[in-house]
């Protein structure tokens, strides 16, 4: 805030008023208060802010953001150890909801505001106002020039007048001389002020939207099963809501996903995202009726204030355990995309044995079964090693470890949905019992006669529920704030006199003044056109007359 | 949206324009450099009245080094409106390129980094020739000439990327628009840029009257430094909404395509400091002590963050903008 500093200097008025120290300290702070008001108005401080604004957002282009991938922020924390715990205090991977950002945005708002009402209140006075009278000497602006024309005063008076159509005009009279005062281009300062307070607008919609918004991201698995219902923050992977939203009043919809296309070129390049959903919302939950949609990326589904996106596709491969006893357990698990491009996926399926198998819980909990490792929509092996050719699902097939023991759900800790705890089995309640590569329809059988078998897979989807009641206003006070600023872009605020007065019988002398008071490339030529048009030449005006 | 079929042709001609484009634009430039750097001083329009033996010309015509003699002058002069016309013969070339990479993946060709960047030469270019239309600022095509080769030289050797259709999330009917607008804008700004650029030099030590040497001599050929401050202001006025809508129309699809209209990916977040850059160099033009040297400083940083939201944020950094088909 150095800036503050270069503030204009402190009036002099109140420095001789010192009857008693108290109205005198009573009357500094008052100055104090006044010229911060005032230099915080100034345009250069408004500068500075805005290069301020520039400069702060920076290392939210290139630090990494926890916003939008808090994932590379902990990778980054974890290479710097150095200067990344620094600029997590400074809030660096939280540049936009920082202190220094607000405080940046919040005085620059403040700045506007301030310099902003006492322009409002004056552009309200002076479109009311008449245009100001001719200056004694019309020979001292920038434009001037010097006509001789045929008819009367009043005649060639009202000729301008006439002429002048579109501008704020008046007509005084001084004896026997006519002065014309026009102006036009109030609308450049309205369409300023719109600008600037479409731009507050903006603002406050944007922070509306933070405050009462909502969004969720959850998995469904694209085989016409069960679906989710939005009914809780619980029925989401992850949440994101603003300060008021508690969670208690979320606008149910439930959705089912009954299939999932992918379309690829032969290079692996994705062609087009499809999924067929069946949604409920409103009064169809209460009759249970199902309405299809076909979700696409780009074409969210909107219901009311809701919109529904597809942001993400995978596998869920699908594993069949056979215990000793001959009962089985199916399981179909979402796994982690690794590589966008193949869709080669990395997860863990946790089996637990059916009720009965094994006498008691503390057996049970040593016989579970984990499943980890890769999956390949398009197998291609190298040697052992799995890895994927083909983002579509072609030759699934996964590379796996088989652990039994205790998978850990019990304990009641929360672990990764996408890999096992390694404490698990540094401590060997989880041991391995093999390694293996399996096709779809493939299966191994482990030493006590249980039989991994691995059926195939399902994609899925991510589905993104967003509520903001407020967007609607963000996208009026952008096309306000642009309107405003093409208006005050476009049109010019300019100022004309014309001096009408009698000369010899039959003609008059007629005296032009022009002054551009805002933009003035062009004004040279766009005055003499002006002339030549206000005041036709002599021979032209006496056929008029006539 | 459309299959997936490519005219591998038309495809074959898209790319053969663009070589002759940078080959032409290439001589173009080299023919208006001589002109730039052996004409003898350049006296504005004053020298399309003057006769071939004037004298007069002649005499005020005191760079060293140069031999000025008359018939030299208007050799000069032909091989600056033959750099010209090459110019122009260029970006047409330009816009066959794009026009046939259109056709051949029926799609708008600007889907990905290396479309994208021959449009923005090809706005750039155009909005050049509508801004420099007058023979007295031919001086000034080499300079815009300059980045535009270097942009396209770039975008052919390392960002190039064969006729294809687009990735799901830009098939969209916002994908000619936006694109399209940002392209206007960040071409138009381009203009501006090199504008303020020079008027820069015209008001550094070097630009004083009466300087020698090569680099003065040919600052001392540019155009008044108040012409220059007009080009760069007027382009900016006119880049600013259009950039301004760009960024807007952008949102619109951002709520469309990804769930949010904002979110501060590093494309959006440089976008906005480009923007706010653009606005302070606005604000400074209307504010006392602001105006001439330090608000054409704020222009060449607006310049700056456009290019570096060109090439950084789609190379270096990964955010949702970096489809582009590189990396």
């Amino acid at each position: 805030m150095s800036r503050l500093d270069a503030s204009p200097p402190t009036p002099r008025a109140d420095t001789k008023v010192s009857d008693t120290p108290r109205i005198a300290a009573h009357l500094r702070l008052l100055a104090l208060v006044r010229n911060t008001w005032r230099a915080l108005t100034s345009m250069g401080t408004a500068l500075a802010l805005l290069f301020l604004l520039a400069l702060a957002a920076i290392p939210g282009a290139l630090v990494p953001q926890r916003s939008l991938n808090a994932g590379k922020v902990d990778e980054y924390l974890a290479e710097h150890t150095l200067i990344g715990p620094w600029l997590d205090r400074l809030q660096v991977f939280d540049v936009f909801s920082s202190f220094w950002f607000t405080a940046i945005y919040a005085l620059l708002f403040m700045s506007l505001v301030g310099c902003l009402t006492p322009r409002l209140a004056e552009h309200v006075r002076s479109m009311r106002a008449t245009p100001v009278a001719a200056p004694r000497n019309l020979a001292r602006l920038p434009k001037h020039q010097t006509l001789v024309a045929a008819g009367d005063v009043e005649t060639v008076a009202a000729g301008v007048e006439e002429r002048l159509k579109g501008w704020r005009k008046t007509s005084r009279r001084d004896g026997d001389v006519v002065e014309v005062s026009a102006e036009k281009g109030y609308f450049r300062e309205f369409g300023n002020i719109v600008f600037h307070f479409s731009l507050l607008a903006l603002l406050l919609s944007i922070a509306a939207g933070k405050l009462f918004g909502y969004e969720g991201n959850v998995i469904v698995v694209a085989n016409g099963g069960p679906g989710f219902c939005s009914a809780s923050p619980a029925a989401f992977d992850s949440f994101r809501a603003g300060n008021t939203v508690d969670g208690t009043s979320l606008s149910p919809i439930c959705l089912r996903v009954n299939d999932f296309d992918a379309e690829y070129l032969p290079s692996g390049q994705a062609l087009s995202f499809a999924a067929n959903v069946d949604y409920q919302a409103g009064d169809d939950l209460a009759s249970d009726t199902w309405r299809p949609y076909r979700l696409e990326v780009n074409h969210p589904l909107r219901l009311g204030g809701d919109r529904l996106y597809l942001q993400g596709h995978g596998y869920a491969p699908t594993f069949t355990v056979t215990f000793p006893d001959g009962r089985t357990r199916t399981q179909t698990v979402q796994w982690r995309p690794d590589d966008p491009i193949t869709l080669l996926s990395s997860g863990v399926i946790r089996v637990d044995p059916p009720a009965g198998t094994y006498p008691d819980a503390g057996e049970r909990r040593k016989n579970q079964i984990a499943i980890q490792g890769l999956f390949a929509p398009t197998e291609q092996l190298d040697g052992k090693l799995l890895s994927s050719s083909f983002p579509a699902l072609r030759d699934p097939a996964v590379a796996i470890d088989v652990y039994r023991g205790d998978t850990g759900l019990d304990t009641g800790r929360p672990q990764s949905l996408f890999t096992l705890d390694p404490r698990l089995i540094e401590q060997k309640r989880l041991t391995k019992q093999v390694r293996v590569n399996l096709k779809a329809g493939e299966s191994t059988r482990l030493n006590d006669g249980t039989v991994v078998t691995f059926d195939g897979a399902a994609p899925f989807i991510n589905v993104q529920v967003s509520h903001d009641p407020a967007q609607i206003w963000v996208l009026v006070s952008s096309m306000t704030m642009m309107a405003g600023l093409l208006v005050s872009l476009v049109i010019r605020r300019r100022r004309i006199w014309v001096r009408v007065s009698p000369a010899s019988p039959g003609t008059v002398d007629v005296e032009l003044g022009g002054l551009a008071r805002t933009d003035n490339s062009g004004w040279g030529d766009e005055f003499e056109r002006l002339t030549a048009r206000l005041v036709p030449s002599a021979e032209e005006g006496g056929r008029e007359r006539a | 949206m459309n299959g997936p079929h490519i005219d591998i042709g038309l495809a074959r001609y898209s790319d053969l324009a663009f070589t002759s484009t940078i080959v032409v634009l290439v001589i173009a430039l080299l023919l208006l450099a001589v002109e730039l750097a052996y004409s003898g001083s350049r006296k504005a329009d004053a020298r399309e009245l003057v006769t071939a033996n004037s004298s007069a010309v002649a005499a005020d015509s005191g760079t060293p080094g140069v031999v000025v003699d008359a018939p030299r002058r208007l050799v000069d002069e032909r091989i600056g409106r033959a750099g010209l016309a090459l110019v122009y013969v260029g970006t047409a070339m330009l816009l066959a390129c794009i026009v046939l990479r259109g056709l051949a993946t029926s799609r708008v060709p600007w889907g990905n980094m290396y479309e994208f960047i021959n449009l923005t030469c090809f706005c750039g270019l155009v909005a050049a020739a509508v801004t420099l239309r007058q023979p007295k600022f031919r001086a000034l095509w080499s300079f815009v000439l300059l980045p535009v080769l270097i942009l396209l030289a770039v975008s052919g050797k390392w960002l190039y990327s064969n006729a294809a259709p687009v990735m799901p999330a830009l098939q969209s009917y916002w994908l000619p628009i936006h694109v399209s607008v940002v392209s206007l804008g960040s071409g138009v700004f381009l203009v501006a840029g090199v504008a303020s650029i020079l008027f820069l030099a015209k008001m550094s030590p070097l630009g004083e009257p009466g300087r020698t040497g090569r680099l003065a001599a040919v600052i001392a050929r540019l155009p008044d430094a108040q012409t220059l401050d007009r080009i760069a202001y007027r382009t900016t006025i006119f880049g600013f909404p259009i950039f301004g809508f760009g960024v807007i129309f952008g949102a619109i699809w951002a709520e469309e395509a990804w769930g949010r209209y904002w979110g501060w990916d590093p494309k959006e977040t440089v976008a906005f400091i480009a923007w706010v850059v653009y606005a302070a160099y606005l604000h400074a033009r209307s504010t006392a002590g602001w105006r001439d040297r330090k608000a054409a400083w704020i222009n060449v940083v607006g310049f700056v963050a456009m290019v570096f939201n060109l090439f950084f944020i789609n190379l270096v950094v990964t955010g949702l903008h970096s489809y582009a088909g590189v990396g």
